[in-house]
């Protein structure tokens, strides 16, 4: 097992060594630099003044020197300055922004799995019962709204028409005033459709894998033998079935977290939440360099561990990979 | 993402000629104001929440480039000079200034017992410090070329300081704005690049900085000692709201009080009875102009038959009226109407439709074959248009164009690209035919960098390659003299050229559509617009929405 996993980490190690180094590459032969932002069409820049900033920000040496500082910088833990007008350390602006991103992805993982499990369970059991239909209905419409559209729409509704709800941000004016009560009711007020959003439009595809997967279980011969020694029907679905379903279901789950980030960018913009996403975004417009970097080594770090993971929990439910 | 239509700040910012001046100026008395009962009103107190699609940088003027910071730091800082509500230049910490020796050099004498806001005195060692960090060539600021033109700089007693030039340069005097006075006691010892300052800045302004929530919101105070005394509102935030739609949004909750609205949602989504009694509208002309502009490269764009054949065809009024919802005003030239450089009479293109094709037959251009689409020497005339995704009003003007281009019998094609590689694989390399793009226009006249033969290698501004004598003698002249009426006359004539030889095809000057809680008073709009008074805007007491708990 320990030279599975150590052979597993050195795969890895070289994959990341090869996103950031594809990355770094992509990022750069986009058209514009980092200067263009302060550049472009501006009378005031002359070549003279645009050659400070290239040597100030480093980016008058050829690429692939760029690169190698930037992986010495990256060994370590240094995603050095943004290119910004405000040129502060990359991870103090991803620091500041990172805990929201990870407080909305993590309550949303945590409903999708406590909602798309019992739905898809209750699909494979019962299927093409009208409830089956109607869920199937319910959590496809959710997957093909565009996540833009339904939040407009809801933002409107419920900020607007009912003003029930604030239309965005994540915290009202008032917020240092109120008492710790009140505090985290405008919290969730304020998080309840971004998360209801991403929640809502990722249902469909871990239901539907649930659904599959039980649906496969349930047709094994185990199953046939377990009702036939006469187990309650409970029995059956919840531990003999549900066991052997939902190990893969962990596995996607853990693997769709580079997913709900990517989904952050759009969200995070429309609802005016300070979040990594949102940075990404502006980052991408303004070719900030290692602000992308930065984020795309976060994105590939989460994305490796969920492979990792993923492997692991393999391993430990089949002998037949560990010991090949 | 193609849903983020308006979302390109960047390249509005970067479009922008000039961004060095505050647009909060601050005021002379207004001669508006009735005197007793209305005064009465007055009140100190509540706060405005102005509503902003992009976060600030950097709050140290010169090294941020972006309108967003600009914005905040306008509401921090003075210059020595500033823009008053006319346009023209006043004095902001400087009293007055004397211009000496044919305009090379300015001697500026500097208001006495003005505080920065830890209640140090300001003095002309400030503005010295200011002067010799931006001309320092580690300092990342995009505005240092004007200080570059400065031959000496002395401090002369602790309330005069003086400029000397190698030659006079007009546009020298607006440069001393707020970009060059900084606090030398605390950044004396700093690394400006790094300074912590640049996130929690101390000025001389009607409000100070309170407090930074990353993302979210900035907030300032109202600064107590301010010299113009101190302003009504207790509050300034700038509130984060990155997408337009969420911003109409908040607007509708009331959550913002001051926003710049679309053309549509001026004219159409705001005429409802909770908009007329929540709020107030504004319109005035913005600094700025869209244009088709052409590449002088191209042998088809060098006739000036065909360039004049082209504003013959098209309808101007059509283009304000389809893409603006008729609200802005034709443009005629590089100037906006209402500022002093404007010349309102040069040759003007009325739609003929008739004179166009007149135009193209006299350049030789006919269609033989009868398939409504023009040729000379076997080349059909079909043409490609570039402008930029992120835009929609630029796409709308190129479709109405494209339309009438058609009449006449020229074939045009639409191309929307994204920013970066628009400008750097098109405009940079001269590779177009023909762009739709906009200007944001400074404050001073001078556009040496937009129409000098000189200006045409890569990256440079005169991208269409436009080259002629006059103009270039003109921009000379306009740029070296300080009397403003030799420069009107010198800028008129150059209008009237453009008008003539018509490099760009100057389409509309697009209006400003700001607006505000009606519970504010004291907005008196001007030419500059509304944000230049705004520590004489107040609430009534009873009227006040937000109350300062402490």
């Amino acid at each position: 097992m320990l030279n599975y996993l150590s052979k597993k980490a050195a795969e890895l190690l070289i994959t990341f060594f090869g996103i950031t180094l594809v990355s770094f590459f992509l990022i750069n032969l986009a058209p514009g630099k980092p200067t263009d932002v302060v550049s472009d069409l501006n009378p005031r820049m002359t070549p003279e003044i645009r050659a400070i900033y290239e040597k100030q920000w480093g980016l008058d040496k050829p690429l692939h020197i760029r690169y190698f500082i930037w992986l010495k910088n990256f060994s370590k833990f240094d995603f050095g300055n943004s290119f910004s007008s405000d040129s502060r350390p990359v991870w103090d602006k991803i620091r500041e922004r990172l805990p929201i991103t990870i407080l909305i992805n993590a309550i949303s993982m945590f409903l999708i799995f406590l909602i798309a499990v019992p739905i898809g369970i209750h699909s494979a059991v019962k299927p093409n019962s009208l409830s089956d239909k109607v869920t199937t209905f319910g959590v496809f419409v959710g997957f093909a709204m565009p996540v833009f559209w339904l939040a407009l729409i809801l933002q409107l509704i419920f900020g607007v028409w009912l003003n029930v709800l604030p239309v965005s941000g994540i915290k009202s004016l008032n917020y240092e005033n109120l008492s710790f009560i009140h505090k985290f009711f405008d919290s969730t007020r304020h998080l309840f459709l971004p998360i209801f959003i991403t929640v809502f439009g990722s249902l469909a595809g871990l239901s539907r894998y649930m659904r599959s997967q039980m649906q496969e279980a349930l047709s094994q011969e185990y199953i046939v033998t377990a009702r036939a020694k006469g187990l309650p029907e409970k029995v059956v679905i919840y531990k003999h079935a549900l066991r052997n379903a939902i190990l893969p279901i962990i596995t996607i789950l853990g693997l769709s977290v580079p997913g709900l980030i990517s989904g952050s960018v759009i969200f995070e913009t429309i609802f005016a939440i300070p979040g990594v996403g949102q940075l990404l975004y502006s980052a991408a417009m303004a070719r900030d360099i290692n602000v992308i970097m930065a984020e795309v080594v976060i994105v590939s770090i989460l994305t490796l561990i969920g492979n990792l993971l993923a492997d692991i929990g393999y391993a430990l439910a089949d002998p037949r990979i560990r010991v090949k | 993402m193609h849903f983020y239509r308006r979302l390109c700040n960047v390249c509005f910012v970067s479009l922008a000629l000039s961004l060095g001046f505050n647009i909060s100026a601050h005021p002379q008395d207004n001669p508006n104001q009735p005197a007793s009962g209305f005064a009465a009103r007055q009140a100190y107190g509540d706060k405005i929440i102005i509503g902003s699609a992009a976060e600030a940088s950097n709050l140290i003027p010169m090294l941020s480039s972006d309108s967003a910071s600009h914005e905040v730091s306008g509401f921090i800082f003075n210059g020595l000079v500033k823009y008053d509500k006319d346009l023209t230049l006043i004095g902001d910490l400087a009293n007055n200034w004397d211009i000496s020796e044919g305009g090379l050099v300015i001697t500026f004498h500097l208001k006495k017992g003005v505080k920065w806001q830890d209640g140090v005195e300001f003095t002309a060692d400030d503005v010295m410090f200011g002067y010799q960090t931006i001309i320092n060539e580690k300092t990342l600021s995009a505005y240092k070329e004007d200080y570059f033109q400065v031959k000496k700089a002395e401090v002369l007693d602790k309330y005069t300081f003086r400029v000397t030039y190698d030659k006079p340069y007009a546009p020298a005097l607006a440069s001393w704005g707020s970009l060059v006075v900084l606090p030398k006691h605390i950044l004396e010892k700093e690394d400006i690049n790094k300074t912590a300052f640049s996130r929690k800045p101390t000025g001389t302004g009607a409000f100070k900085f309170k407090e930074w929530v990353p993302g979210q919101k900035i907030i300032l105070d109202a600064n107590d000692n301010y010299f113009e005394g101190r302003p009504y509102l207790d509050e300034v935030v700038l509130r984060i709201v990155p997408d337009p739609t969420t911003m109409f949004l908040e607007l509708k909750t009331k959550g913002v009080d001051w926003i710049g609205l679309s053309s549509l949602q001026y004219q159409k989504q705001t005429d409802s009875a909770f908009f007329k009694k929540n709020y107030k509208k504004f319109r005035y002309p913005s600094f700025s102009y869209t244009y088709l502009g052409f590449n002088f490269k191209h042998p088809w764009f060098s006739d000036k038959r065909i360039r004049q054949a082209v504003a013959f065809a098209l309808n101007k009024e059509e283009i304000v009226k389809g893409v603006l919802f008729g609200l802005g005003s034709i443009s005629t030239g590089p100037y906006v109407p209402n500022t002093w450089p404007y010349n309102p009479n040069v040759k003007k293109y009325e739609y003929n439709p008739q004179k166009a094709k007149e135009l193209l037959k006299e350049a030789g251009w006919q269609d033989k074959d009868r398939d409504g689409i023009l040729e000379k020497n076997g080349k059909k005339f079909e043409f490609t248009i570039l402008t930029n995704m992120a835009n929609t009003e630029r796409i709308k003007t190129a479709t109405i164009i494209q339309y009438r281009l058609k009449e006449v019998g020229i074939k045009v094609n639409i191309r929307s690209l994204e920013w970066s590689a628009f400008i750097n694989w098109f405009i940079d390399k001269r590779r177009f035919e023909a762009v739709i793009l906009g200007w944001s226009i400074g404050l001073d006249p001078d556009q040496y960098d937009i129409w000098h033969s000189s200006k045409t290698k890569e990256k440079e501004l005169n991208f269409v390659s436009f080259k002629n004598e006059e103009v270039d003698k003109l921009l000379e002249e306009g740029r070296r003299t300080f009397d403003i009426e030799k420069r009107k006359k010198a800028y008129f004539r150059i209008q009237e050229i453009l008008a003539e030889e018509l490099p760009y095809i100057f389409l509309y000057v697009p209006d400003s559509l700001p607006i505000v809680s009606s519970r504010f008073e004291g907005i008196v709009p001007a030419p500059i617009g509304i944000g230049y008074n705004i520590e004489k805007w107040y609430v009534p007491k009873r009227l006040q929405k937000y109350r300062i708990e402490e």
